[in-house]
């Protein structure tokens, strides 16, 4: 990924960008009260006075989302702090039951962490810092389209614990933004902290932008564009806003601090009602918490938990395996693929035709389907017996793809169904040398040709060959059978 | 059992003893106006606890499922908790029945209860001074002898200013030592729940029963809870205070302080020396500083506390087209002067470019003023003794400068400030209105504050009352 800039008037503009992610932690309950985080319940059912912010009612830290917040910043390679301070962000809003929301300001959780986004041309990684880890509570929902005389609020949200994950402005195009965006949810989804899952709002990114001249090293002034639900819409705001701010610029003018929605059906970006910006959240410490203090025992017990990160796995893919980037890629997508292809490697003892079948006919069947990968009928074992199979040649890369396709329905040792469908090839030299004979005979006149030197006529008789075996003939073993018989 | 004798008038002051009060003293132009709400039809819910059917009032900012909660503001007027304060749940479950909602400064913000958006309260000693505030109501309740036993809650003194103005006992624990659970809050890292008591026995069992961890409050403390209410042998005989050493604070004893609670003061020095305690002089400097710092800090809290009043979700909500004429009509109506004033205030010193010089510095000096305590309790002093406030009751109207009422806190502000426990009692009268003694004691000391007290109380007699 290489530094991108534009030119415009005869001016280069290099992008900076900066990510702003939230991420809902996978608990059972909110961050500071007993509520239910379950998700599509009916409106405001997930709520107590803590989290609908009753007089009187106060927050007390659930340990567990402490727990997932710690492993997530170990996974983003964060120095987790021994002691954090919980802090109120005050504003108003309706969906905010207690005027404030708890978060964390001047003493996060964990800082200095980093995200391996790719490699660059001479091979080294491409690293975007990570700026800090904190923990806050998610708000409510606002509903406007529901009434049509009025707006409702849906509180089953408020109180969510969250972590908001804070890039430094590292990251050079809308590529690079959208490459972080996938690495940070790929990071996420394996740590098992999150599903991190951008079209249901457990992962919401916000993106920092400003443009400056190439060459020099001042930030520019900065827009943040919120409103983004895929990795896809990531790349396209940037896009906009970057030529927008371009635009702007050369034209003479200037950029204001502002925040930006971007508009997926419209894709355009347009300015947010003005009530950021000029906000005053007057951060102080939560009397309500004490300190969050971390242990040494207690970050290493979420070290302990942490699996092998995509990263790591991605050189020893690469190492172990010799296969493809681009199948590696694919294969990390998920957590749970990169580890069913890894136990399809033992079952298979081919990691290539692992790979491939997991990429080609399992996921197309999973797609089609509309099932979990997990949840695939044909178990890794019976897969790992077809691709062996496949692989020793007893049965040919079609009779492979039909013989999965009956597995699906029926389960069964792939051997066995092989041979009741007669897809078993046959290598045993005498039955082919007289499938061969036979046809040999049966077409004297190509016969003589072929034995006496016409050797482009031998793909016409192993054509015949197999036709007369019911495809059931090695087509290498008859190639080499006749092959001897050429003059 | 000597530890029950301290308690036998408590035990006869039955439910409807306290309506015969009540009726006698509420009402009527005279009347004390100290209970916003009564339950008539409250039963004990434990009748072999240890409050086994005493009745007891409970400040209304305290959350109660039977009765309102409206914190003395009308932005609250009508608002039922749906669940309890925990300790209201410990005083119920020790048996105690909850006969009232006390009147109070709204949102606790006064020290005179005229900031009632209800009405102020009137002093039982004489109707046409102030009970103190800003548990007025729970205050006056206790003096009129409506109950025995009463909660309240303390910011800056909440609770033994308006002890010692009508004199009565008043505790406020070591910050930690009770649940706020249920408390509505004003500022929370100054904020307590306090005991009323006719007598220092009295409050003692109050807190005994409502002290101990919560897991609803995580400021509260894991600290176990040992027996609070003094033995007979423990206060009585020659010298029951001997070896104790009781610190005087110079700063608390100003020569401007009003002459007549100085020699109240000395008067129950000369007690506590007859008891057997030394007393010594001591000096915590930055005692001046307290209320300026504590005026920064409560209003900081308070008007993110107080955000919550927004007309959504319960409460009073204003008529408006739009959201902010909404906000904007709902809170300037529902909320009183000295709460608007409070807000602004905390605003203004949380926002940016002001929080360094205001809220942050405001937190050191409070830090300093907490290490002096230490200091002065390190070096051998196991108590300190000073006035509670620096005069007696005011009448209703009296003092209508919000910074001369500010001062009528600065003696009580400190403990809040240092989460110290502290507590008033009566060492006398001064024209015929009562002066309220304090005692302060290292973080967790209540019981020897507490013993210290009623040795004072019993060696006084009569003399508390004079």
């Amino acid at each position: 990924m290489s530094t991108p800039h534009t030119s415009a008037a005869g001016q280069d503009w290099e992008l900076v960008i900066g990510l702003e992610v939230h991420c809902q932690l996978r608990t059972r309950s909110k961050i500071f009260c007993g509520c239910a985080t379950s998700f599509g319940e009916a409106p405001n059912v997930n709520t107590c006075p803590v989290c609908l912010g009753l007089p009187g009612a106060l927050p007390v830290i659930n340990d567990h989302a402490v727990a997932l917040a710690v492993r997530a910043s170990l996974a983003l390679e964060c120095t987790v702090h021994d002691e954090s301070i919980f802090a109120r962000k005050n504003y108003f809003y309706p969906d905010l039951p207690k005027g404030y929301q708890i978060s964390q300001f001047d003493r996060p959780l964990a800082t200095s962490g980093q995200v391996v986004i790719g490699r660059q041309a001479d091979g080294s990684p491409r690293v975007i810092r990570v700026h800090r880890v904190h923990m806050e509570e998610d708000a409510g929902k606002s509903v406007h389209d529901r009434f049509p005389q009025a707006s409702a609020i849906d509180l089953n949200r408020a109180g969510t614990p969250l972590v908001e994950i804070v890039s430094e402005p590292d990251i050079r195009s809308a590529a690079e933004a959208a490459a972080y965006a996938r690495r940070l949810r790929q990071i996420l989804e394996y740590a098992d902290v999150s599903d991190a899952n951008m079209e249901e709002g457990s992962l919401r990114v916000d993106v920092n932008i400003s443009i400056r001249p190439v060459g020099t090293s001042a930030l520019g002034t900065k827009t943040e564009i919120k409103n983004l639900n895929s990795f896809s819409a990531i790349e396209r705001a940037v896009e906009i806003e970057f030529a927008r701010q371009v635009a702007v610029l050369t034209s003479g003018g200037h950029i204001e601090q502002q925040t930006m929605l971007y508009d997926d059906k419209r894709n355009v970006v347009r300015p947010a009602r003005s009530k950021e910006g000029s906000h005053d959240y007057r951060y102080f410490p939560d009397p309500d918490l004490p300190p969050l203090r971390v242990t040494e025992a207690e970050r290493q017990a979420q070290r302990d938990a942490l699996p092998e990160l995509p990263e790591a796995r991605r050189t020893r893919f690469a190492r172990d395996y010799g296969l493809p980037e681009v199948d590696i890629e694919q294969l990390l997508a998920s957590r749970l693929l990169a580890d069913r292809f890894e136990i399809l490697v033992k079952e298979s003892g081919d990691a290539r035709r692992a790979a491939n079948w997991l990429l080609g006919p399992v996921l197309a069947s999973v797609n089609a389907s509309g099932r979990a990968l997990d949840a695939h009928p044909v178990s890794l074992a019976r897969l790992g017996a077809l691709i062996r199979l496949e692989a020793a040649g007893d049965v040919s890369n079609t009779a492979a793809r039909q013989l999965f396709t009956l597995l699906e329905q029926e389960d069964i040792e792939p051997r066995v169904l092989a041979e009741r469908e007669g897809v078993l090839q046959v290598r045993d030299d005498s039955a082919l040398v007289a499938w061969i004979d036979e046809v040999l005979a049966e077409n004297p006149t190509e016969a003589a040709r072929f034995v006496g030197g016409e050797r482009k006529l031998q793909g016409v008789l192993v054509g015949l060959v197999m036709k007369k075996s019911k495809g059931a003939a090695d087509p290498k073993k008859v190639n080499q059978l006749l092959a001897a018989r050429a003059g | 059992m000597s530890r029950d004798s301290g308690l036998s008038a408590l035990h006869a002051h039955s439910v409807d003893a306290a309506w015969a009060a009540y009726d006698r003293v509420q009402a009527g132009p005279e009347g004390l106006n100290a209970f916003l709400a009564i339950d008539r039809d409250a039963r004990t819910a434990a009748p072999d606890g240890p409050l086994a059917g005493v009745p007891v009032a409970i400040k209304d900012n305290l959350a109660t499922l039977r009765l309102p909660t409206t914190c003395g503001s009308r932005m609250l007027e009508g608002y039922v908790s749906p669940f309890e304060a925990t300790a209201v749940r410990r005083l119920r479950e020790a048996g105690a029945v909850v006969i009232g909602k006390t009147n109070m400064d709204e949102f606790a913000m006064g020290s005179s209860n005229e900031n009632s958006a209800y009405g102020p309260v009137r002093n039982p000693l004489d109707p046409t001074r102030v009970p103190g505030g800003s548990s007025g109501g729970s205050a006056a309740a206790v003096a009129a002898g409506v109950v025995r036993v009463a909660l309240g809650s303390e910011t800056g003194g909440s609770v033994r200013q308006p002890a010692a103005f009508c004199g009565i006992v008043g505790i406020k624990p070591t910050y930690g030592r009770v649940s706020r659970y249920g408390l509505v809050a004003y500022a929370s890292s100054l904020d307590n729940v306090g005991v009323f008591g006719s007598t220092v026995a009295e409050a003692a069992l109050g807190l005994e029963i409502i002290a101990g961890h919560d897991r609803f409050d995580a400021t509260s403390a894991d600290v176990p809870v040992s027996s609070l209410v003094p033995t007979r042998e423990s206060i009585s005989g020659a010298s029951p205070l001997a070896g104790l050493v009781v610190g005087v604070p110079r700063e608390y004893f100003p020569d401007s302080l009003d002459a007549d609670i100085a020699a109240r003061c000395r008067r129950a020095l000369d007690h506590l020396r007859s008891l057997g305690a030394e007393v010594r002089e001591v000096s915590l400097p930055s005692t001046d500083l307290a209320i300026p710092v504590y005026y920064i800090i409560a209003p900081a809290e308070a008007s993110s506390n107080l955000a919550r009043y927004d007309g959504v979700r319960f409460g009073q909500r204003a008529a408006a087209e739009d959201l902010g004429p909404m906000y904007e009509r709902t809170r300037s109506r529902g909320f009183g002067a000295e709460v608007k004033r409070r807000i602004l205030l905390g605003t203004y010193v949380l926002s940016a470019g002001y929080y360094d010089a205001y809220y942050k510095r405001a937190q050191a000096v409070r830090a300093v003023i907490a290490q002096e305590f230490r200091a002065v309790f390190a070096s051998g002093v196991d108590l300190l003794f000073t006035p509670t406030a620096p005069t007696p009751a005011f009448r209703l109207g009296e003092v209508s400068d919000p910074y001369a009422m500010y001062l009528s806190d600065i003696y009580t502000v400190t403990a809040n400030l240092a989460g110290i426990p502290a507590m008033s009692q009566p060492i006398g009268r001064v024209r015929g209105m009562p002066v309220g003694g304090q005692f302060l004691a290292p973080a967790f000391a209540e019981a020897r504050m507490i013993q210290a007290a009623a040795a004072l109380e019993r060696s006084l007699g009569s003399e508390a009352q004079q």
